[in-house]
């Protein structure tokens, strides 16, 4: 008899409270730790705040590719962060040529705009091509099938862009014009982020505009609602599939480029913490929805800024930045295990309900 | 099909792989391979990988396109030529460009040898030379197969032989009749090209020698009696246990330390094999096992600052597959809910998660950061001590055919029926009664201990251990060695190991473009073969048992018959 209230809490149920409690005291106890230590002043706070915010902003651009695609081909399309670092990479040479020239410092407007379209190119086509060679044949195989052959892609591209180029870092120019510091509302901001964050919402808006007002963009949201019906309506999903890898590739090449000109360098490696990273934004707004990528982006990016800091300084631990990327992918694997629809996803399942 | 359609195909196939070439050149195989000489003076691996590009193309042609025997030359001969094109327009703009200053493989070598050695004024040749390639490989599908199998064996034992020369040659020198050959065949450039042809005729003949006498010995065995057939199979079996036990003595310590290294490598996918192959969870955190392993030998036994207990290696070994075990379930219980790509994205995170905590100052003290734990004493029975590599590889081998038993058992039992049900199936597998949480469990649990078994022999090989070395491309490289060698096929994990762990170990530089063709191997698999390689190979030979039954029938295996319900 006693057995019975014993069985429905599974043990399973319980560990997972347990997780959820830890890593709530956690938490908790390292926040109120730094606020009561006051170590840190208001300007440091507002520091990780823009830096958080530019990540964010770069994070929530590269999440646009996952979500799209998740939300056509119920795929992860783990090629993407080598899509994101093959636009920083190309885009790279364009504009160490117009380094080396002086051009990049005599009309830095232009060249910026060569060179992110340079990067938006890159990306698009890299995107395109392995949704042709590696996704288009495997449409309806089972699902491990697709995944393990974008998990293939991805270390394929990796390795051809360290075969073409070469396996070190190299070094992005930078310009003249977006170094230092702008004093924005007597709070003063890097130059590089504040350009990465106004380029960022700029992008998300024409691209929130495409999908929502275009006919193409009508046409994607149709096929990732249902594509037989979609097929059925006389859209071309083929093509409307590309388009997405496309636009997303597009978006994916332009945080690349902005990346770049936070961290100044380039390397083939570079697309995977950021790819996983963008991934876990995606997931965390809720998969296959646009804005929800763009705040997951944004929460994440200023989370993993300030978290360190906030959380594990508080609980003595040395040099936190180092544990930077564990904040990241502990709160993927939170958010995968306990709300795997995402913040917004819910809402809207809600509403539609 | 129509020939307007054969054309177009010849064409399509002459510029897919034309466009194959020129990224090949690009990417640096074609220059880094130019360096190894397959037959000393006369070809290169790097020209060699342009040859072969070449008869692929012609064959794929000839095979796809069809037709009569002058039209499938032609064909070949046109997309070759096609080929030829695109190869010639990238030394044209090499000559006119500076790509030296993008692609670090553009150097004058590569286009030299591209365009044999006239860079833009070769262009006929090199059109000639690919149209010689495309005919030549699509007149191979014209030959009978009783000259294609020994003409293929022939060359590829020339192939093999040229791309290890090293290695044969270090074996060879070993014994005194080894050097004689080794004088026969080889000179200090290379393999002669006497020697190359010793190897090809032997190799040829050897080949259409048993094309011609296995049907003949087949027939006999199938006429012995099942009891003298069974005898013979596991004298077989003897035999090959015997002779690996001989391996490291005829080895030599290089051979040996490649072979604990793909033994070591064989363990993990083993242990992968469990989840993946079997349950059907795909996890590419694995390598989180791996290090968790590796880092309990290192404690328990370094003598080190670092070492906590002092004890020996016999005693670890259980606690570290334990303390694996208990992390497997511990990682595996927050991911039972998970499915499909989530459960791999989550277990990649666990994976990371573990590497940064292992690497970071906050636990450098316990752990040793990123300097790792040093000392780790080889482990020793009475006054035998196990070492180098030589003697390793006795552990290894022990640890694998152990781990080969219990998987091969655990997939044959209860449990192993009800993995696959999940695999196929997990909502349908529920509703027939299976557990899915202790199932998930114990798929996690078991295969992350085979993980920590191996990670405590990769500790005591190296001596020591850093959090270098379990980086996603471990659970990357055994994934892809389970993939390529099929997904729940136990000789598929070890041959699979043995190729894509131990090949580039012997073939240097072939490691620079390792994981570039594993990806390439898992995009190329997963639409042409996803079942993987060997699966096919045991189906084939299946068949053929099956066809063999002669006289009476053997006794069937007594199945066991259990009641459904669990009690």
């Amino acid at each position: 008899m006693s057995r019975v209230w014993f069985q429905r809490v599974s043990i399973v149920d319980l560990y997972l409270w347990a997780f959820r409690l830890v890593v709530l005291f956690v938490l908790i106890y390292g926040t109120v730790g730094t606020v009561r230590a006051a170590r840190y002043g208001p300007d440091v706070w507002m520091d990780l705040l823009v830096f958080g915010l530019s990540q964010g902003s770069i994070y929530a651009l590269i999440a646009l590719g996952y979500t799209m695609v998740y939300g056509i081909l119920r795929m992860i399309n783990f090629a993407h962060s080598e899509v994101f670092m093959s636009g920083a990479y190309v885009a790279y040479y364009v504009a160490a040529a117009f380094g080396r020239s002086g051009y990049l410092d005599r009309n830095p407007l232009v060249s910026l705009l060569v060179v992110l379209a340079v990067a938006m190119a890159t990306s698009s086509t890299v995107a395109l091509l392995v949704e042709r060679i590696a996704y288009r044949p495997l449409r309806g195989a089972p699902r491990l099938v697709p995944l393990i052959t974008a998990i293939g892609a991805s270390f394929f591209l990796q390795y051809t862009f360290r075969g073409f180029f070469g396996s070190g870092f190299q070094a992005y120019p930078e310009a003249a014009i977006l170094r230092g510091k702008w004093v924005i509302a007597g709070i003063p901001v890097l130059r590089t982020q504040l350009v990465v964050i106004v380029a960022s919402v700029l992008m998300l808006l024409v691209l929130y505009l495409f999908v929502m007002r275009t006919k193409t963009g009508t046409a994607m949201r149709a096929v990732s609602e249902d594509r037989e019906a979609a097929a059925l309506m006389g859209i071309d999903v083929d093509r409307i599939i590309a388009t997405t890898f496309g636009v997303g590739g597009a978006m994916a090449g332009a945080a690349g480029l902005l990346y770049a000109l936070v961290f100044k360098q380039v390397h083939f490696f570079m697309g995977f913490i950021p790819g996983i990273k963008a991934f876990t934004a995606a997931v965390l707004g809720g998969i296959g929805n646009i804005p929800g990528a763009m705040l997951g982006g944004v929460f994440l990016g200023l989370f993993e800024s300030v978290g360190p800091i906030l959380v594990l300084d508080g609980l003595g631990i040395v040099a936190p930045y180092q544990l930077r990327d564990v904040i990241a992918f502990t709160m993927l694997v939170m958010v995968l295990i306990f709300r795997p629809s995402g913040i917004l996803g819910e809402r809207l399942a809600a509403k539609k309900a | 099909m129509r020939a307007g359609g054969s054309w177009a195909e010849a064409i399509r196939q002459g510029l897919i792989w034309g466009g194959v070439a020129v990224f090949l050149a690009m990417v640096g195989m074609v220059d880094t391979f130019a360096e190894r000489q397959i037959v000393a003076g006369v070809i290169s691996l790097g020209l060699l990988l342009l040859v072969l590009t070449a008869l692929v193309m012609g064959y794929q042609v000839a095979r796809r396109a069809g037709g009569r025997a002058a039209m499938v030359l032609l064909r070949g001969a046109l997309a070759g030529a096609l080929a030829g094109a695109l190869v010639a327009a990238l030394v044209w703009v090499a000559s006119v460009v500076n790509l030296r200053a993008m692609f670090v493989s553009a150097t004058p070598r590569l286009f030299a040898l591209l365009s044999f050695g006239r860079g833009p004024a070769g262009t006929h040749l090199i059109l000639l030379g690919w149209a010689l390639g495309g005919l030549v490989g699509a007149a191979a599908t014209l030959l009978g197969k009783a000259v294609r199998g020994p003409l293929f064996a022939g060359l590829a034992w020339v192939l093999v032989v040229g791309l290890f020369q090293e290695v044969v040659q270090l074996q060879l020198a070993r014994t005194r009749a080894g050097s004689a050959i080794q004088m026969l065949l080889f000179s200090t450039e290379g393999l002669l090209p006497r020697g190359a042809l010793i190897i090809f005729v032997l190799a040829a003949g050897g080949s259409a020698f048993l094309r011609w006498r296995r049907p003949a010995s087949r027939r006999w065995r199938e006429a012995l009696p099942p009891s003298r057939q069974r005898a013979f199979r596991a004298l077989a079996v003897t035999l090959v246990i015997l002779l690996v036990l001989l391996v490291p003595v005829a080895a030599g310590p290089f051979l040996s330390q490649v072979l604990v290294l793909a033994g070591i490598f064989a363990l993990l996918g083993l242990g992968l094999n469990v989840v993946v192959g079997f349950a059907g969870l795909l996890d590419l955190g694995y390598v989180a096992f791996f290090a968790i392993g590796a880092y309990t030998m290192a404690l328990l036994t370094s003598t080190g600052q670092h070492g906590i207990a002092g004890m020996s290696f016999w005693a670890a070994i259980p606690v570290t597959m334990v303390a694996s075990l208990i992390a497997g379930v511990i990682l595996g219980i927050p991911v039972l809910r998970i499915r499909g790509d989530y459960l791999a994205i989550v277990t990649l995170g666990f994976g990371e998660i573990i590497r940064l905590l292992v690497l970071s100052d906050a636990l450098r003290p316990w752990l040793g950061g990123s300097q790792g734990v040093l000392s780790i004493p080889k482990p020793a029975i009475g006054g035998f001590e196990f070492r180098g590599p030589e003697q390793l590889f006795y552990i290894v081998v022990a640890g694998c055919l152990l781990v080969i038993f219990v998987a091969t058992r655990l997939r044959d039992s209860r449990l192993g029926r009800a993995w696959m049900a999940v695999r196929e199936d997990e909502d349908v597998a529920e509703a027939m009664g299976i557990n899915l949480v202790n199932v998930k469990l114990l798929a996690f649990a078991i295969g992350a201990a085979f993980g920590g078994l191996s990670g405590a022999v990769f500790a005591v090989m190296i001596g020591s251990v850093f959090p270098h070395s379990f980086q996603l491309l471990i659970s990357i490289n055994v994934l892809a060695l389970i993939i390529v060698g099929g997904m729940g096929s136990i000789p598929g994990v070890v041959v699979g190991s043995l190729f894509l762990v131990g090949l580039p170990e012997l073939f240097r530089e072939f490691a620079e473009y390792r994981f570039m063709v594993y990806g390439a191997a898992l995009v190329v698999m997963m639409q042409l073969r996803p079942e993987g390689l060997l699966p096919v190979a045991i189906v084939r030979r299946e068949l053929h048992v099956a066809e063999e039954p002669v006289g009476p029938p053997l006794p069937a295996e007594p199945v066991e018959v259990r009641p459904a319900s669990d009690g």
